[in-house]
């Protein structure tokens, strides 16, 4: 099938691609169309791209559905338990820079 | 009459607004005037199966080309620049129509060439192939293979793909040949039928094959999703259809 399925998101961070090693991200691209590799008719694939250098910078997966709603709930979860931590962090450094005042 | 000697290589054109692009060409051995083939390449890109159905062509005694939809985005891996290509959202169509155009002269320029040339394309390439076929008047034969995307909702259009291809039907310049798998979702069978009632409505040459037990990509013998005895059928089909309409 030629699907139109495809979400354009901005990324920072890193990835890594073969045996050149690690380069920055420009954007995370997600798409559910013709499995390249896979043995299946049509994937999730995932590209983690810097659209500023050449194509080989590009770390990529083809997915089943089942499996990328696997990875989109333990990405979720994960992305939840980090807010809760840093929400605490922020309380506390808060909390610090209250009682660096009261003590000035 | 089949080919089996041959000769392939990867040239530049002149493309859209005249930004260079590659080509692979193959040619039959011989000095026997043949027609022409452009291969416009389907959605994962300037691939090896696009190189092998362009020596496909060139066997069965066509002067063949696939020129690189892609080349803008840069060299490697034809995975790697058709990922790049949809993280900037894809080709515009009227770059492609661009790029194709200047296969298309290329092809009538060569000597040993019989005048007439076909437009084939498959997945994207389909779309692509029939979009041509409906801009351009240069082409006598067009074979659109499960192109997805020429019925499109007004939502899908956008500045790349400011039209749905449906809507230039009645701009069809030559014969079209379809191929399709009932199984497939894009195109989906009601898509294909609004299609063929719009080529009806419009007293366009056409013929469409549409396969039961096959969905999308019938040809690829690399997929999941081939089908050896609809493939085989539907390469006598295409065959066929360009012998008939491109016979010098």
């Amino acid at each position: 099938m030629c699907t139109s399925i495809v979400e354009i998101a901005p990324a920072s961070g890193m990835a890594k691609a073969g045996e050149d090693g690690w380069f920055s991200l420009t954007h995370s691209v997600v798409s559910y169309d013709h499995a390249r590799h896979a043995l299946l008719e049509d994937a999730i694939t995932i590209d983690f791209v810097n659209c500023g250098l050449e194509p080989g910078a590009r770390a990529a997966v083809e997915l089943t559905l089942d499996a990328a709603k696997a990875l989109s709930s333990a990405l979720n979860k994960a992305i939840a338990a980090a807010e809760i931590e840093e929400a605490d962090r922020l309380h506390a450094l808060e909390r610090m820079r209250r009682v660096a005042l009261v003590a000035a | 009459m089949t080919y089996r000697g041959m000769t392939v290589e990867t040239i530049k054109i002149n493309g859209d607004k005249g930004d260079p692009i590659s080509a692979y060409v193959a040619r039959p051995s011989g000095s026997k005037t043949l027609p022409g083939i452009v291969l416009v390449h389907h959605l994962p890109g300037w691939s090896e199966i696009y190189c092998e159905m362009t020596r496909k062509f060139a066997h069965h005694g066509y002067l063949a080309i696939c020129h690189n939809l892609y080349e803008r985005s840069g060299q490697g891996n034809p995975d790697d620049v058709a990922a790049k290509v949809r993280a900037e959202g894809g080709v515009p169509d009227a770059q492609v129509i661009g790029d194709t155009e200047a296969a298309v002269k290329w092809m009538r320029a060569q000597p040993g060439h019989n005048g007439k040339v076909g437009v084939f394309g498959s997945c994207s390439g389909g779309r692509h192939a029939f979009l041509y076929a409906c801009h351009k008047r240069d082409v006598d034969a067009c074979a659109d293979l499960w192109g997805g995307r020429v019925v499109m909702a007004k939502e899908e259009l956008n500045a790349k793909t400011p039209t749905s291809p449906i809507e230039l039907t009645k701009d069809l310049s030559c014969p079209l040949l379809g191929i399709f798998g009932n199984e497939d979702r894009a195109p989906s069978p009601e898509q294909v039928d609004q299609h063929e009632a719009e080529l009806k409505k419009h007293g366009k040459a056409y013929e469409f094959h549409r396969y039961d037990g096959a969905g999308h990509g019938i040809f690829y013998y690399h997929r999941p999703m081939y089908r050896v005895e609809q493939a085989l059928d539907g390469w006598n089909k295409v065959f066929a259809f360009f012998g008939k309409h491109l016979a010098g």
